[in-house]
């Protein structure tokens, strides 16, 4: 540690561990050299949530957070505030691309093997962050109080009800705070929504970041740089984040930002899985639309639940959807952690699994119908078994040697 | 890895230029978000020039009107009070209108108003804020046994007379303020507008 | 990655281009630059719609700057009762009054579009045709047995639906048209103050301005979006330049 004497910041490090902290997370962090497009999602999902956190913080200064008078606001922050459709769209397209870059990121340590040992606990984290986002998307979605809010709230909500022995009535009727969806559940949303998942989501995000930086980030490879190292004791495959990781990240930023500007500025709605346009019209407790989807990065997990025609198991399979990820670094039992080095069985299951994800994403937003419920049937299928059958295929199949270095890249 | 013949210069310039694109960039991105604390179209709404019928005021009389919020006083003076008004000056804090930031250049007189009979000021007392009280009758009052009309502020007992002007002896320092405020032909008065038929 | 690609196309059904209804839907080509399309929509609004329907999340100073309607031209003909330029375009119909007259409140407009998209309602405003079995004595091809009357009959004139030879094609050799015999079509029994196209394009406006009213940034969020992009592209060269410079010490 380069600790500067008789200068400002060497008596800010005196009674605060500044340059030291910058130097174990950035200028001496030692990271992987053969980082490849995988590896932007990381820096991404932590920019989204920036943009989320301050673009809500603005939209908090003129939403309602009243069944009067939410829908009203939102138009107005539309209409009146100035610029506020800019900051309303960069917080709905936002949730979106946050969405697209959690997701990418999850799928990199898939790929990778990154939530093998020793960074499970990373994984953890991680998926605490995801089921806090889900909560936190959800919970944003009721704010705009449209007819999909509404009853997109409506729908949720009732999952809880089919807990047996009368625990998920009283439950339902409990989250609610009255005998239905109303400006009660709106106003616990709000304040859930805007303060405590945000505080839980960033906190979350700053053990995930220590638990990532004690043990050194993986690769596309899986190799562990920390086994050959120079005279100096640095990694012979590592360089410091700072600044070669952190010019390389800007460059994906940018490229990110372009997407996701010509999203914004030229397709706001999606096309109505990001704006669903039955959300355009106020919540009304009386009148159903007639095709209630959820947005669509909640899809698969939607698809999973009608798949199950009972309702019980279908929400216990929809639970289980997102428990076994959880467990997902226990269920892996290959000695190799890249899938560039398992066998074909996990690739093909790897890339199945993947596609099934999508299609049932998709799913989700569609209509139940005949093919629509055979094909949601037939990727959950897909889903499960991929993990429930890794034990077993990660132990038979032959992998490939892994090299000592790291391979490809610069 | 190796820093050998590093282009140093080469480094600081696109350092700058990515910190300096970038910088332009942040101030770009910073507009909407300061912007947005600006009134709003409801607020410019509600701000907008009021207008008033001021026919159906008797001589002596008082209509409150709101304008951006804040009550507007238009008092109907009678020849009589306005005759009365130059005999008050010796008793006032700022006779004279010295202070310009009170009235409109078009108010800079004895009258403080357009037309002499019609006065137009903000109901905000010049003190701290509170809404000064009317009363037109000349006679003693518990305030001030030689009363000739005018506002009284029940906070902190300022005292104004006819033109709004303040009396020596009220906490308040200043002469209460006249708003812009223009004629629509003899009975609409626009609150909120300098020029006539603007 | 390929693989992935064919497999997601082929699981991804076919997706049928029709409203809930499976009624078909025409083509509303929107076109919010054109402004003289807009204001006549505002106008066509104002004289038919708003009576009834409010546009209660707008204000009529954001209309007139919008479309480019002078202050006084719009107080004389789109500003009724006693409003003031700034104020939201609510109405003065009471929604117990209107709910006992029509059946339902009819609804406020100013996100129609967004809601039920243009297609919809330039199909929509086109689509009424006599019922006598209706409290209004008309019915609707996309609404079924929509509680509102056809305001704009006195313009479209009347429209049945029955049996009326449908234009197919045309005759290669002589150009001449081909019709034939379709049932439960729309046709027009008697015409009104307008032929059959001026009608469409007075529709065609309406929506329009519709379509301007769900979203009034829309043209502007655009132009922005351009200006944004470009910025963007620039800030990528030396953004990409400083990430080439710093990772030629990476071999």
């Amino acid at each position: 540690m380069s600790k500067q004497q008789n200068t400002l910041m060497g008596w800010i490090d005196d009674r605060l561990p500044v340059t030291q902290t910058y130097e174990k997370h950035m200028s001496k962090y030692y990271a992987p050299k053969n980082f490849n497009f995988w590896y932007f999602f990381g820096v991404l999902s932590m920019m989204m949530l920036a943009n989320q956190i301050l673009t809500g913080v603005w939209l908090t200064m003129n939403f309602v957070p009243s069944a009067e008078g939410a829908f009203a606001s939102v138009e107005y922050i539309m209409r009146d505030v100035e610029w506020g459709w800019l900051i309303r769209y960069l917080h709905s397209t936002g949730a979106t691309f946050f969405f697209i870059a959690v997701y990418l990121h999850m799928m990199r340590a898939i790929l990778y093997g990154s939530y093998q040992k020793p960074r499970e606990l990373i994984w953890i984290f991680g998926m605490l962050i995801y089921l806090a986002l889900m909560a936190e998307a959800f919970m944003g979605y009721v704010l705009p109080w449209g007819q999909m809010s509404y009853w997109g709230a409506q729908v949720i909500i009732s999952l809880f009800s089919v807990i047996p022995f009368g625990i998920g009535d009283a439950l339902t009727e409990w989250i609610r705070g009255d005998f239905l969806i109303s400006g009660a559940t709106l106003n616990r949303f709000f304040a859930l929504h805007v303060i405590a998942v945000p505080l839980v989501i960033v906190m979350l995000v700053v053990l995930h970041l220590l638990a990532l930086h004690e043990v050194g980030s993986n690769n596309p490879d899986g190799v562990d740089i920390k086994k050959l190292k120079d005279e100096n004791g640095k990694p012979l495959d590592g360089i410091p984040f700072h600044p070669y990781y952190t010019v390389h990240d800007l460059v994906g930023i940018v490229v990110f930002l372009m997407i996701f500007c010509t999203v914004l500025f030229f397709f706001p709605e999606g096309n109505g899985f990001m704006l669903e346009y039955a959300n355009f019209e106020p919540a009304n407790g009386l009148k159903t639309p007639a095709h209630i989807a959820p947005v669509w990065y909640f899809g698969a997990f939607y698809a999973i639940l009608r798949a199950v025609p009972d309702k019980l198991l279908g929400v216990i399979a929809m639970a289980a959807a997102i428990a076994v990820l959880f467990v997902l670094p226990w269920l892996d039992r290959s000695p190799v952690k890249s899938w560039r080095y398992k066998g074909w069985i996990s690739k093909v299951f790897i890339v199945v699994f993947a596609a099934a994800f999508v299609e049932l994403t998709w799913l989700g937003t569609q209509p139940a119908n005949d093919l629509n419920t055979f094909l949601a049937r037939f990727c959950s299928v897909i889903y499960f078994g991929f993990f429930l059958l890794m034990p077993f295929y990660t132990r038979m199949e032959k992998t490939k040697p892994v090299p000592e270095r790291v391979t490809g890249g610069h | 890895m190796s820093q050998d013949g590093v282009n140093k210069g080469r480094r600081t310039l696109l350092v700058g230029a990515t910190a300096g694109v970038g910088a332009v960039g942040a101030g770009f991105l910073a507009v909407p978000f300061v912007k947005s604390w600006l009134p709003s179209e409801k607020a410019k709404a509600a701000g907008a020039p009021a207008k008033v019928d001021i026919s159906k005021i008797e001589p002596g009389a008082m209509l409150t009107a709101a304008w951006r919020g804040k009550p507007v006083y238009i008092a109907r003076r009678t020849q009589e009070t306005l005759d009365n008004l130059p005999a008050l000056n010796g008793r006032l804090k700022d006779p004279e209108n010295s202070n310009k930031e009170q009235q409109p250049a078009y108010a800079d007189n004895i009258n403080r108003s357009r037309k002499p009979e019609f006065i137009v000021l903000l109901g905000v007392c010049t003190h701290l804020g509170c809404a000064p009280k009317y009363f037109a009758e000349v006679q003693p009052e518990a305030f001030d046994a030689n009363w000739q009309g005018g506002w009284f502020c029940p906070c902190h007992g300022s005292r104004f007379d006819l033109s709004g002007r303040v009396f020596n002896g009220s906490p308040a320092a200043s002469n209460l303020v006249v708003p812009p405020y223009s004629f629509e032909g003899d009975n609409v008065l626009v609150i909120g507008v300098d020029e006539e038929n603007a | 990655m390929k693989k992935v690609f064919a497999l997601i196309a082929a699981f991804i059904p076919a997706f049928a281009l029709a409203s809930e209804s499976g009624v078909h839907l025409d083509k509303h080509l929107t076109d919010l630059t054109d402004t003289a399309s807009l204001q006549r929509g505002a106008q066509t609004f104002a004289n038919y719609c708003m009576g009834c329907h409010s546009l209660e999340h707008a204000r009529f100073n954001r209309v007139a700057r919008d479309l480019g309607i002078p202050e006084d031209l719009m107080k004389e003909n789109l500003i009724f009762a006693d409003k003031q330029f700034g104020e939201l375009m609510t109405i003065g119909m009471q929604k117990e009054d209107s709910k006992r007259w029509f059946g339902a409140t009819p609804p406020d407009l100013t996100l129609v579009a967004r809601v039920r998209r243009p297609d919809w309602v330039y199909t929509y405003m086109r689509s009424f045709y006599e019922d006598p079995s209706r409290p209004w004595g008309v019915n609707n091809v996309v609404f079924k047995d929509v509680g509102m009357p056809h305001v704009l009959a006195d313009l479209q004139g009347r429209q049945v639906k029955g049996t009326a030879q449908v234009a197919v094609g045309f005759d290669t050799l002589t150009g001449q048209e081909i019709t034939e015999e379709h049932e439960g079509v729309l046709y027009l029994a008697e015409e009104g103050k307008l032929s059959a196209e001026e009608y469409d394009k007075v529709v065609y406006d309406l929506v329009n301005f519709l379509v301007y009213m769900a979203e009034p940034i829309a043209v502007e969020r655009e132009r922005i979006g351009w200006w944004v992009l470009l910025f963007l592209a620039i800030f990528f060269v030396p953004v990409y330049m400083l990430n080439k410079e710093y990772w030629r010490d990476v071999k």
